[in-house]
C-alpha cells in the first residue's frame, strides 16, 4: 500500500492510498464543513445541502445522478457531522473514471427551488423519525446542556423550525462559500488510477469557487447539570452524559480510547459486567469524541427505569473506583488487543481505509499506517489512562434522562 | 480469483463448509444451530435466545468471565443471533487463531455449563431486549408483521415475550439445548485466509464424536393476511407490508428478487423514486425478500408522518402494481450491475462470505459460486420479469401499522 498526494495552486488536494492487489476503488469528497460551520437560524443547513447534492447539476438532473450511480454498480452515500460532510462511493476498478466524473460534479449542484421545498420535507420525516427512537432527542438536548453557547452545540439535522424557515438563497450562499477548493479534498483507496485521477480533477475543478473557509477554534465553557425529558412512549429508561473530552490530535487521545475500552466495552468491560452480564441494563456504555479544540466522553445507559437510580449509582462508583485505583495490566492488554484486532479486520476493506484516510486527513493533514497507530495503542501505560481520566472522567458531567410516563 | 466451495460431511450430520479467501488476513466463521424460535416450546417464547445467553456464560474449562477474555485476548469479533430456524454463532479474527476460536465454540455447543444461578440475568437480560424493540417503532411494525402473518411456531419473535420468558427455568433452558444443538442440521462455514486440512482436522477432533438429531417435524406454513394497528405515540405512521413472492428456493427466485431490485435496489428503485424522490413522503422506504419454510413473501416498509400515511400507503401499492406496465431495459442493466458488483464486495469480508455460504446452503443445500449467479443474473430479461409478475401477481397482502393511527388496505386488495 502507497501514499500518495497531489496539489497543485489552487486546486483541491488528492489523497490516495494506492492498493494495486484491490477488487474495488473507493472515492469520497471531504468537506470541511458541517453543522458546527452553521449560525443558529440556518441549523441543520450542511446536511439539508448534503441531501439536495443529489439533486442535480448542471450536466445532470436528479434522475440522471440516481440511475448513473446505481449503473456503476455503486456502494454509495453521503453523512454529515459536526464538523463535516462527506460523500462517497466504491466501485469496480474499471469503473473509477465515471465514478470520479459524476462525484465530482455532485459538489457543485445547481440547488432548484422546486428540489429543494421536496427535499425540505424528506428532512422533516427524517427529524420526525429520530424523534420517534430512543433515545428521543437526549443526545442532542445534553449536546446543548454541554456546549452551551459553542458552535458544537448545534444539531446537525437542524429543527423542525429552523429546517421549516430555511430560503434556499441562504443555502446557495451557504455552498459558495463552503463548497470551495480550498476547502475540499478528494480520497480514494483501494485499486486506483493515480494519474487519472489527478488529470481529471485539476481540469474538472478549475472553476469551482476559491476561498478559503474560516473556521476559528473556540474553547467551550463546559456545562453541566441534569435535565429531563418526559416521553409518554417509552418503555425503557435513557440517560446520556457528556464529559470533557481531548481533542483530535492530542497525544493522550489513544489512552483515551483505551480507558473507555477498559470501562465500558460492549462485551468484557468493567460496565459490562456490572451492568450487561448481570442483565441490570440494556445498554451502558462510553466513547470519546474529537473536535478541532477540544472533545468530550459520551456515556449512554439504557435499562428499565425502576433500575435507573442503582445502574446510575453502579456507574458512578466504577468510575469513581477506576480514578481512584487505576486500572490492571491485564485490562490494559484485553483493550489493546480487542482495539488492534477490530482496526486490522476494519483495514481489509478499501471503503473502510477511505473514512479512517478522511479523517486522519480532516484532523492532522496527515496519515499514519496501521502499523504506527497499533504502536501508539501498544505504547500507552497505566499511568497514561490515568492521567487522561483526571482531566476527563474527573470533572463535572452533563445528563440528560429520559423518563416515560410517572406511574 | 478462483472460487471453489470446500465441503465436508460428517458421520454424524455437521455440515462443514470452506471458501478459501487468501488475499486477506482474517478468517471467520458462521455456525448455524437448528435452534431457532420455531422449536421452542409451546408458551415459552424467547426459548431459544434466553438459551443462546446461557450458553455463552461458561463452557468446557472456562467460566463466563474466562471465556470472553479468552476471545479478546485473541482478537476475535464476534455475535450471535437468532432467527426462526437457527442460533448462529459467528466471529471474525485475524487468520492464525481460527483453530483456537473454533476449539472454544465447539466447547460452547456441547459444554456449556448453563449456570443455574445466572438464569434471573440471563432473563433480564433478554427483557431488556423486549423493552427496548416496544420503544423502536420501526423495528416493532415488522416484529408485529411476522406474529401476525405467520401463525405459530413460525411467527414467534427472537425476542420471546414477556409471559414466555418470565416462565422459562433452567429444565427449560437444559430441555432446549439438550435437544436443539445437535450435529444433524448443523452447518458450519468456514471462509478467509485458513488452511482447509487444520479446520476439518480441529473440527472432526471437537466436534467429531458430537452426537445426536433434533426434532425438526414443523406444520406446514400458512400465512395469515389482512391488517393490523398497533397504537403507538409517535410522530411518524410505520407501515410493514408483506405479499406474496417465489422463496429462495424456488427455481424462479431470481425473478421475484429482481423485481424486488427493480422496485427497491438503489437510489434510482422505483420506490425510491416515486415515495420518497418525487412527493418527498418519506425518510426511509424500501422492500426485500424474505423466505420461510419454503414460502417467500416481499416485506415493504415506510415510515411518514400520521397525516400523510394514507397517501404513502397508496403510493406504495401503485409503485408494486406499476411492475405490471413493464420493466425497461436500463432499469434491467442497473439491477445486473449492482448484483455484480455486489458479488466482488463481498470478496473482500470473510464475515459476509461465511454468511451467505452457511445460509445458501440451509435453504439449498448447495452454495452458487459467482460464475453461477453472474449466469443466471444475465439470464434475466424484461419479458421474462413481466411475464412472472403478471404469474404471480402480488397477493395474500398483510399490512401492520404502528402509530397514532391506523391504515386498512384498500378495497380490492387481494
Amino acid at each position: 500500500m502507497e501514499l500518495l498526494t497531489h496539489k497543485t495552486g489552487a486546486g483541491p488536494e488528492i489523497v490516495v492510498l494506492h492498493d494495486p492487489a484491490a477488487f474495488t476503488a473507493s472515492l469520497g469528497w471531504f468537506v470541511k464543513t458541517g453543522a458546527r460551520d452553521e449560525s443558529l437560524e440556518m441549523a441543520g443547513v450542511s446536511h439539508f445541502l448534503e441531501h439536495m447534492v443529489f439533486k442535480g447539476t448542471q450536466r445532470r438532473t436528479a434522475e440522471e445522478v440516481n440511475r448513473e450511480l446505481d449503473h456503476l454498480g455503486a456502494q454509495s452515500n453521503a453523512y454529515t457531522s459536526e464538523d463535516s460532510t462527506v460523500f462517497y462511493a466504491s466501485v469496480l476498478p474499471e469503473c473509477q473514471a465515471h465514478a470520479v466524473d459524476l462525484l465530482t460534479d455532485l459538489m457543485q449542484p445547481t440547488l432548484r427551488e422546486e428540489d429543494f421545498e421536496t427535499e425540505r420535507q424528506v428532512i422533516l420525516e427524517e427529524i420526525a423519525m429520530y424523534d420517534d427512537q430512543p433515545p428521543y432527542g437526549a443526545f442532542e438536548r445534553v449536546t446543548e446542556l454541554f456546549f452551551g453557547e459553542h458552535p458544537l452545540s448545534t444539531r446537525v439535522l437542524g429543527t423542525t423550525e429552523s429546517v421549516s424557515d430555511m430560503l434556499v438563497t441562504q443555502m446557495q450562499e451557504y455552498h459558495r462559500s463552503r463548497y470551495t477548493r480550498e476547502n475540499m479534498f478528494l480520497v480514494a483507496s483501494g485499486k486506483i488510477d493515480f494519474a487519472q485521477l489527478v488529470d481529471y480533477v485539476s481540469q474538472a475543478t478549475a472553476d469551482w469557487p476559491s476561498k478559503p473557509a474560516v473556521r476559528k477554534p473556540l474553547m467551550p465553557t463546559y456545562g453541566s447539570g441534569e435535565l429531563l425529558i418526559e416521553r409518554e412512549s417509552t418503555h425503557q429508561y435513557y440517560a446520556a452524559q457528556l464529559w470533557p473530552g481531548v481533542h483530535c490530535n492530542a497525544p493522550d487521545r489513544y489512552a483515551l480510547r483505551m480507558l473507555c475500552s477498559v470501562l465500558a466495552d460492549e462485551g468484557g468491560s468493567r460496565l459490562f459486567w456490572e451492568l450487561i452480564d448481570t442483565g441490570k441494563a440494556e445498554t451502558a456504555t462510553l466513547w470519546p469524541q474529537f473536535f478541532d479544540e477540544c472533545g468530550c466522553v459520551i456515556g449512554y445507559l439504557c435499562c428499565a427505569p425502576e433500575d435507573a437510580e442503582e445502574n446510575e449509582e453502579i456507574s458512578r462508583n466504577v468510575i469513581e473506583q477506576t480514578l481512584r485505583e487505576g486500572v490492571t495490566q491485564k485490562e490494559i492488554d484485553l483493550a489493546r488487543n480487542k482495539i488492534a484486532s477490530s482496526l486490522i479486520l476494519s483495514d481489509e476493506r478499501p471503503s473502510n481505509r477511505l473514512f479512517a484516510l478522511g479523517q486522519s486527513w480532516l484532523n492532522r493533514k496527515n496519515y499514519e499506517p496501521l502499523d504506527v497507530v497499533l504502536a501508539r495503542y501498544a505504547a500507552v501505560t497505566a499511568d497514561d489512562m490515568m492521567q487522561v481520566a483526571e482531566h476527563t472522567l474527573r470533572r463535572p458531567c452533563a445528563t440528560v434522562k429520559v423518563v416515560g410516563p410517572a406511574e | 480469483m478462483d472460487q471453489r466451495l470446500l465441503h465436508r460431511q460428517f458421520d454424524n450430520g455437521l455440515v462443514l463448509l470452506g471458501e478459501h479467501m487468501p488475499w486477506l488476513r482474517s478468517a471467520a466463521f458462521s455456525f448455524l444451530l437448528p435452534a431457532g424460535t420455531c422449536f421452542e416450546s409451546l408458551g415459552l417464547d424467547g426459548l431459544s435466545g434466553m438459551c443462546s445467553e446461557m450458553v455463552q456464560r461458561g463452557c468446557g474449562d472456562l467460566d463466563s468471565r474466562e471465556f470472553l477474555e479468552r476471545l479478546d485476548e485473541l482478537g476475535v469479533e464476534r455475535g450471535s443471533s437468532i432467527t426462526t430456524s437457527h442460533t448462529s454463532f459467528s466471529c471474525a479474527m485475524p487468520a492464525d487463531v481460527l483453530a483456537t476460536v473454533l476449539g472454544l465454540y465447539s466447547d460452547l455447543v456441547r459444554q456449556p455449563h448453563l449456570p443455574e444461578d445466572q438464569i434471573p440475568d440471563a432473563r433480564q437480560l433478554c427483557l431488556q431486549e423486549l423493552r427496548a424493540l416496544e420503544d423502536e417503532p420501526s423495528h416493532r411494525c415488522f416484529s408485529e408483521l411476522k406474529k401476525f402473518r405467520y401463525p405459530l411456531p413460525f411467527g414467534r419473535i427472537s425476542q420471546g415475550s414477556k409471559q414466555g420468558l418470565e416462565r422459562i427455568d433452567i429444565s427449560a433452558i437444559q430441555s432446549f439445548f439438550q435437544e436443539n444443538y445437535k450435529p444433524a442440521g448443523s452447518i458450519l462455514a468456514v471462509a478467509g485466509n485458513f488452511q482447509w486440512e487444520e479446520v476439518c482436522d480441529t473440527v472432526e477432533q471437537q466436534l467429531g464424536d458430537w452426537q445426536g438429531t433434533p426434532e425438526v417435524e414443523l406444520p406446514e406454513l400458512h400465512s395469515n393476511y389482512g391488517s393490523l394497528h398497533v397504537d403507538h405515540a409517535t410522530n411518524q405512521t410505520h407501515l410493514a407490508l408483506a405479499y406474496d413472492c417465489a422463496s429462495y428456493e424456488s427455481p424462479e427466485y431470481y425473478e421475484a428478487r429482481a423485481l424486488v431490485g427493480v422496485l427497491s435496489d438503489g437510489m434510482s428503485s422505483r420506490l425510491f423514486s416515486e415515495v420518497r424522490e418525487k412527493r418527498g413522503l418519506v425518510y426511509s422506504v424500501f422492500a426485500t425478500c424474505f423466505s420461510m419454510a419454503g414460502q417467500g413473501s416481499v416485506m415493504c416498509y415506510a415510515g411518514t408522518t400520521t397525516n400523510r400515511a394514507e397517501e404513502t400507503l397508496q403510493v406504495l401499492l401503485e409503485t408494486i402494481h406499476s411492475l405490471g406496465d413493464g420493466i425497461t431495459a436500463d432499469e434491467l442493466e442497473r439491477l445486473k450491475n449492482r448484483i455484480k458488483s455486489s458479488l466482488v464486495f463481498e470478496q473482500e469480508s470473510s464475515a459476509a462470505r461465511s454468511s451467505q455460504i452457511a445460509s445458501d446452503w440451509f435453504y439449498l443445500g448447495r452454495v452458487p459460486d459467482r460464475a453461477e449467479v453472474c449466469a443466471r443474473v444475465d439470464g434475466l430479461t424484461c419479458e421474462i420479469l413481466l411475464e412472472h409478475f403478471r404469474k404471480y401477481l402480488p397477493k395474500n397482502f398483510s399490512l401492520v401499522t404502528v402509530g397514532s393511527q391506523s391504515l386498512e388496505l384498500p378495497e380490492g386488495t387481494a
